[in-house]
């Protein structure tokens, strides 16, 4: 019969026990590696977009650099790139240690990524100084310091995750969950090495082409 | 799902929030957020209704003084910010958030503290527009503020700005839900529950998450860049600095458009549900509706041009998007054939929310046939800017996805509440706002197609449009009493309505298994799927999995593909970071519409707030340099 009928709820016949089911899981079976993913992609999206308006941008200007601004410094920005690729062999070991729970591995692994990263910001910095241009200049420099801009916003951030996360694993008994946590920022670093690279190339390829 | 009475009460402990104020800061319960959601979105809904109402009412006779230029402008912005930002799309959400894990037969999301920082976020983009309003600082730009207009030389005081941090605000909160919804779907569906099985509200609400993640991004950006432009001296959209006003609509519009669907494909969830249950069958063409589905997410990102076709792109670009405006269609119209084939060969029983569902159908084909007008780019470029285009945007977007979502509410009100709303008076909401909205919209199209500009403060006599008007400012006051009705209706039910039980109109999916108001837990096991519609498999006991833990907050996780179960994963409890991450994101927020050092100083309490809530609890080593001294 159609109609509205308050009921109770249905009665359950137990099929099966999910207690024996590990308490933990690393890699994609972890839940929080997707939401790692999640927001890789969100910022992936961010990078992609900068990017499309840098080059939107070239392609509206008739001259690209404007007259009268530098192409940015290659120096500083070439050995910024080459000790952060470098910076993913550490970050790898340490994903490896945290896989197989090296509770040694991970604390010295996390504190050298922190130091690592604490280093890249140097040529980082240098970087900024020898853009050529201001943020204030024109269209083009403002673009620049975008692109500059919001890869290093990522580098401090997964850097301060990184320090945390080692004062924590050196004060404390690491878990299951915490060798997944290591893993996901190992994930997330390689991500911020990944992003870079496309941003290098556009920042210092167009320029120079056009 | 009948459990023992000492499991529920086991359960019921382990679950609860504190009582109080402190209980109701630091919840993670995905449902007490999804209300509290739901129900500032509704209150806005309201405001945002009635500035409507005022708008109508100025442009009710020629030369009108109800309103000053200003005001009208303030209020058209404020109107159609909050009705997007604030309203549709976090809307969409929250019914996600509340519904996602109850259709799981899951505890609750996979990220419950994120859930409360969106909301907590949310309500801070909330706060922003509106206290900014009442101290009369009020965005007056439109809902998509265009530089130059809204750069530094013409839009000085900091208007501007309140727009672009609202903007900030509600998407941060609103991409943070969409991890967590996605990552739900994905990561926590019940054993047998695979891809093939997953109920079409699922899928629309994995979709629509998945749009938010790969859109939100761009008005993230260019807001960014307009507040940069403004403040710091950037020249992203000055064309005399070398910059481009025309990169910000296409940054805006590659957001605008796919928000339009990220609002429009959680309705087709609500209205696969609703059809299927008050058809008594199964939909019909479940994997249809789903490729549809997925069809248009893709086809969304492909079309943001068309809202720029009078901007003088080249010709060769704008017959590109209208082909794929005009494409769009296809996946839009195998969805409705495939709900009324379902009605058709069902037996339809016509209760509120199927009305709401009907009314849809009706309302959203008119504005889908007038956007098939608009998507031609020669058209366009005599519609645009015309009342034809607020017509036609109404008709999409009031009955493409507030109609079925009125329509979810009847439909799982009872769930929330355990009591009935009245069919008699939900009946008459019905008839008042369907009825009232036609009325209101309708005309419009002939006001536009007669040139009468939107955005126009007032119009002078003799144009011939003041009848037509004075119709469309009736039907809006006919459907804003139809609101009132509905709302009455949902605040009288909540005291004294029938008592609904646990399954009231006999639904075909799993958030109908357990008890209406559901308690803190959910479900007390973890059910096993076998089909579809697994509430209806001829009334036998429903097959269901022990031993998911009762004294401590545990979920089940399984595998993307076929929901195997792969492990049992700890649920984090109720907490008070989130809630201070989003008061100190709030302060740099705000902050940085009056300096940009508040992005360096305010990211230090942020940081702290979010050591706060990650921080593991767990023993300090005994070992190391670092370990616990006695």
């Amino acid at each position: 019969m159609i109609g509205i009928q308050p009921a109770d709820p249905r009665p359950v016949e137990i099929v099966g026990d999910l207690s024996g089911l590990p308490a933990s899981a690393n890699g994609a079976r972890n839940v929080v590696w997707w939401g790692n993913i999640g927001f890789m992609l969100i910022e992936g999206t961010g990078f992609a977009l900068a990017i499309a308006a840098y080059l939107y941008l070239a392609t509206q200007a008739p001259h690209w650099p404007p007259p009268g601004d530098a192409v940015p410094g290659l120096l500083w920005s070439s050995i910024f790139t080459v000790g952060l690729l470098l910076s993913a062999i550490p970050n790898l070991w340490v994903r490896r240690r945290a896989l197989a729970k090296d509770s040694r591995g991970v604390r010295a692994g996390v504190l050298a990524m922190s130091i690592i990263g604490a280093l890249l910001l140097i040529p980082r910095a240098i970087e900024f100084s020898h853009l050529g241009v201001k943020w204030y200049t024109d269209g083009y420099g403002s673009v620049l310091w975008l692109l500059l801009v919001l890869h290093t916003s990522h580098v401090i951030t997964d850097l301060g995750d990184t320090v945390v996360q080692a004062v924590w694993l050196f004060t404390h008994e690491i878990g299951e969950d915490q060798f997944a946590d290591v893993e996901d920022n190992a994930n997330y670093w390689t991500f911020v090495v990944v992003t870079w690279l496309p941003v290098f190339a556009v920042i210092h390829g167009v320029p120079r082409l056009t | 799902m009948k459990a023992p009475a000492d499991r529920r009460l086991q359960l019921e402990q382990t679950w609860s929030d504190k009582p109080g104020l402190w209980g109701f800061l630091t919840t993670v319960d995905h449902k007490r957020i999804a209300a509290r959601y739901i129900v500032t979105a509704m209150l806005l809904m309201f405001l945002a209704g009635m500035l409507a109402l005022d708008m109508r009412w100025q442009l009710s006779v020629p030369e009108n003084t109800r309103m000053t230029p200003q005001l009208f402008n303030e209020s058209f912005s404020l109107h159609g910010s909050t009705m997007l930002f604030l309203v549709s799309v976090p809307l969409m959400e929250a019914l996600g958030l509340w519904l996602v894990p109850l259709m799981l037969g899951q505890r609750n999301m996979a990220f419950p503290r994120l859930s409360a920082f969106s909301f907590w976020l949310y309500l801070g983009g909330v706060m922003t527009l509106w206290v900014a309003h009442a101290l009369d600082i009020t965005p007056d730009l439109g809902w998509f503020e265009y530089p130059p207009l809204s750069g530094p030389s013409y839009s000085p005081g900091h208007r501007a700005d309140i727009w672009a941090q609202m903007i900030t605000f509600t998407e941060v909160a609103a991409l943070a839900a969409s991890v967590n919804i996605a990552v739900t779907i994905l990561k926590m569906r019940p054993p047998g529950m695979t891809l093939a099985r997953m109920p079409v509200f699922l899928w629309a609400q994995l979709i629509s998450s998945l749009m938010t993640i790969l859109s939100m991004p761009a008005i993230m950006l260019v807001t960014s860049m307009l507040i940069a432009d403004r403040m710091v001296s950037t020249h992203f959209f000055a064309p005399a600095g070398g910059g481009d006003v025309l990169l910000f609509q296409h940054l805006f519009w590659f957001f605008g458009h796919p928000e339009v669907y990220i609002i429009f494909i959680p309705a087709t969830g609500f209205v696969s549900q609703i059809v299927e249950t008050f058809s008594r069958r199964p939909l019909f063409g479940h994997s249809v509706v789903v490729l549809a589905i997925m069809a248009i997410g893709a086809l969304a990102f492909g079309l943001w041009v068309h809202h720029m076709f009078a901007v003088g792109l080249p010709r060769l670009g704008n017959n590109f998007y209208t082909a794929a405006s005009m494409a769009i269609a296809l996946p839009a119209g195998l969805q409705i054939f495939c709900w009324i084939a379902t009605m058709w060969s069902g037996r339809p029983w016509l209760a509120t929310p199927m009305l709401w569902v009907i009314g849809f159908i009706a309302t959203f084909v008119i504005g889908g046939l007038s956007g098939i007008m608009t998507a031609s780019a020669a058209l366009d470029l005599q519609l645009t800017d015309t009342y034809f285009i607020v017509a036609h945007f109404h008709y999409v977007l009031i009955g493409g996805a507030i109609f079925p979502l009125f329509g979810a509410f009847c439909y799982w009100y009872p769930k929330a509440t355990g009591r009935l709303m009245s069919e008699r008076w939900g009946r008459w909401a019905f008839v008042l706002i369907v009825g009232g909205f036609n009325l209101g919209f309708f005309p419009m199209h002939f006001l536009g197609l007669m040139g009468m500009p939107r955005r126009v403060y007032t119009y002078p006599p003799g144009m011939g449009w003041d009848l037509l008007n004075q119709v469309a400012t009736a039907g809006s006051a006919i459907s804003v009493l139809g609101g009132l009705v509905f709302v009455g209706n949902a605040l009288w039910s909540f005291w004294r309505g029938e008592h609904a039980g646990s399954d009231p109109w006999r639904g075909s999916t799993l958030e109908w298994a357990g008890l209406s108001p559901t308690p803190p837990y959910n479900l007390a096991y973890t059910p096993a799927v076998t089909s579809l519609t697994p509430m209806w498999n001829g009334g036998d006991p429903l097959r269901a999995y022990d031993g998911i833990a009762l004294e401590r907050r545990e979920v089940l996780i399984t595998s993307v593909a076929d929901a195997a179960p792969l492990y049992r994963q700890r649920s984090a409890s109720a907490s008070v970071w989130p809630f201070l991450s989003a008061i100190a994101v709030t302060a740099m927020f705000l902050g940085s519409i009056f300096t940009p050092w508040a992005v360096a100083i305010g990211s230090v309490p942020i940081a702290a707030a979010l050591i706060g809530w990650f921080w593991p609890q767990r023993e300090r080593t005994m070992t190391g340099l670092l370990r616990k001294r006695r």
